[in-house]
């Protein structure tokens, strides 16, 4: 088969929230870039936000809160854990990004004289920003990119970074998902924009697809990431988050907190004081259920008729509209009946939580000219206004990359490799499917790397995932189709190992339930209140070492740090309801 | 080890009579995330070819004709 190679100057893989942004910031820079956007899908309805999204989760508007407050919020909700000048500069760019976007057409919601109409869902801070009519994101954003004449490149996907010989980043190497066909493109600068490690877990009704995360995203970037040498950051802290039992998507507390709407017990009632999502609200979730005060509901049925439909509209129209016909399904009613919740499977995504590839306030990666933003880069909570603003921040680094540096020298040996791996399960006539190898591995991640983490039951885990690693010698697909499952199975095995190796690197409990460590329960700020970062070493085998966190630009005191570890509720409170 | 074809019910339905596949639409074909649609030739009509649905309705919020209808898969509902 031949390669097909291509050359340009700035090379973005994903194009779903931040890839696109990254693409549009880069063209803004300089127009004279040549910019691609890679996606493995169609960037028309491609990422997390494929059917918009309800509301900003992380708003940082003047007149409710200012960037120090922010970065004191999520240096609180991460327990200290961030890298400060990464969260800052997603701060300061917040507002002029909600404003480009506002330029662009998505509609936020405004009171009757035009002001943002800001809510509080956060424990300390008001930075939630309902988008009633938050629908058509991704089309205004393809509008901006056809304008700017962005080169956007759809049904491929990218399966290895390439880098030159002193290291720095050279390209990829891709696949047409509908022909196999590989493509090998060279770029001075790359920005990986790939989305969190969705497909991780196995969700408990079995359903390989019916996951929170766009199934898409299902850990390439980290793949890649770890392949080309990247550091990745505190990756065992996981993301877990509160959602729809079985349908597996949010409920959603964001929106119908401010509405009234909470998080309840069997019994009705409030067991925890803030609805924002973080590892100690989901350890206060987890507790409830496994305390035998479950299931755990979000209530609504005390709320106004106006109050629900409203809710109804928001919540059926945006970000997963099919949640109105799955509660049809089994005659939920927000007015009569609550909405029975449950703890989601495992994954990796700082969009909600922190494990991402480690990346500095210009969104560079620790290989030179890589950059990387949104859901899989390791600036935490960044939802999706992180992933504009984090993404428009790769995309003006990397055009500043290009100024000073050349396309770098692709190893053809690399490529061939490279092609022989991504083809081999086409040369074969029978052995295990995509599907199966992916349901296995998801399955041994629920089994031995769900939390509450124990260091026998993870090592079980590794020795039973490199048994589906060997297996991979059977790997066959029929069809470019089972090919491009095949080569995310590959990525979400990849994922697995490392989400075990960071688990038992971190020897503390951090994060609330995201790393709650049986054999190791406290939080040891003495030997673990740094990054850890997981990377390939010289002979291709996964290592650790610990990363200093940078002195706070924005002090934190003692009691102001551990606000969010009281979350429960205390007695009084309940009985004054 | 050899392979078997199992069957599975599929959450997407198109209506052969309001899909306009025979005049060369993809509309649905394109939009799909997971990419699990595609056109049936002989009969001119979209069809669901791999159970692997996400359930997030571009397919059918995009369809030109209103012949697409997401159902919540099976296992989910």
């Amino acid at each position: 088969m031949t390669i097909q190679q291509t050359d340009c100057d700035i090379l973005v893989i994903g194009g779903g929230t931040g890839g696109p942004m990254a693409a549009i910031k880069a063209k803004e820079a300089n127009m004279g870039l040549r910019v691609t956007l890679l996606e493995k899908a169609n960037v028309k309805r491609s990422g997390a936000v494929s059917m918009g999204m309800d509301g900003l989760n992380n708003a940082v508007v003047p007149g409710y809160a200012t960037p120090e407050q922010y970065v004191k919020e999520i240096t609180v909700a991460n327990d200290g854990i961030v890298h400060q000048p990464a969260v800052m500069a997603y701060a300061q760019n917040s507002f002029s990004m909600i404003r480009y976007l506002d330029g662009l057409g998505i509609k936020f919601e405004k009171d009757g004289s035009g002001e943002y109409n800001m809510r509080k869902v956060h424990h300390l801070g008001t930075y939630v920003l309902p988008m009633p009519e938050g629908h058509n994101v991704k089309k205004i954003l393809y509008r901006q990119l056809r304008r700017l004449q962005v080169n956007v490149v759809n049904r491929y996907i990218a399966t290895r970074l390439l880098t030159g010989p002193d290291g720095r980043i050279a390209g990829a190497i891709s696949v047409n998902t509908r022909t196999s066909e590989i493509m090998v493109i060279r770029a001075k600068s790359v920005v990986l924009a790939a989305g969190a490690a969705g497909r991780l877990g196995l969700p408990a009704s079995g359903y390989l697809f019916g996951t929170y995360e766009n199934p898409a995203n299902c850990g390439d970037g980290y793949a890649m990431a770890y392949h080309a040498g990247a550091e990745l950051a505190n990756l065992e802290c996981y993301q877990i988050n509160p959602l729809i039992k079985d349908y597996n998507g949010p409920a959603c507390a964001y929106v119908t907190g401010p509405l009234g709407g909470y998080t309840a017990n069997n019994r009705g009632e409030r067991f925890i004081e803030c609805d924002y999502w973080s590892g100690q609200m989901m350890l206060e979730f987890w507790r409830e259920l496994q305390g035998g005060n479950g299931p755990v509901f979000l209530k609504m049925d005390h709320l106004a008729e106006e109050t629900i439909s409203q809710i109804e509209t928001i919540l059926h129209s945006n970000e997963r509209p099919s949640r109105g016909r799955f509660h049809d399904g089994r005659g939920t009613n927000y007015r009569h009946r609550m909405v029975e919740m449950h703890i989601s499977e495992i994954g990796f995504c700082s969009g909600h939580s922190a494990s991402g590839v480690w990346v500095d306030e210009h969104a560079r990666t620790t290989v030179p000219g890589l950059h990387a933003a949104g859901d899989m880069a390791s600036v935490p909570h960044n939802y999706m206004l992180g992933a504009f603003v984090n993404g428009g921040i790769a995309g003006q680094s990397a055009a500043a990359w290009c100024a000073a540096n050349d396309l770098a020298p692709v190893d053809m040996d690399a490529v061939m490799a490279e092609q022989e791996r991504i083809l081999a399960p086409t040369r074969r006539e029978d052995g295990f499917t995509p599907n199966e190898m992916e349901f296995k591995t998801r399955r041994l991640v629920n089994d031995y790397l769900t939390p509450p983490k124990v260091t026998a039951k993870m090592r079980i885990g590794q020795q039973r995932l490199a048994e589906v690693r060997d297996d991979l010698r059977h790997l066959v697909a029929r069809d470019p189709h089972e090919l491009l499952r095949a080569l995310e199975l590959q990525s979400i095995l990849d994922c697995a190992d490392m989400a075990a190796a960071a688990s038992m690197y971190r020897t503390e409990s951090r994060w609330g339930l995201y790393h709650l460590y049986n054999d190791h329960p406290e939080t040891n700020n003495d030997d673990w209140f740094c990054h850890t970062m997981l990377y390939r070493d010289q002979n291709g085998r996964m290592a650790h070492r610990k990363r200093e966190i940078a002195p706070y630009i924005v002090p934190v005191d003692e009691t102001e740090m551990n606000s969010y570890h009281s979350l429960r509720t205390q007695p009084q409170t309940i009985a004054a309801e | 080890m050899p392979l078997a074809n199992h069957a599975t019910s599929v959450p997407v339905t198109v209506d052969a009579a309001k899909c306009i596949a025979d005049k060369g639409c993809r509309v649905c074909v394109d939009v799909c995330p997971l990419d699990v649609l595609a056109i049936d030739e002989a009969k001119g009509v979209a069809y669901m070819q791999y159970d692997e649905c996400w359930y997030c309705l571009p397919c059918e919020a995009d369809c030109p004709t209103d012949a697409v209808h997401v159902a919540i898969p099976y296992l989910l509902r």
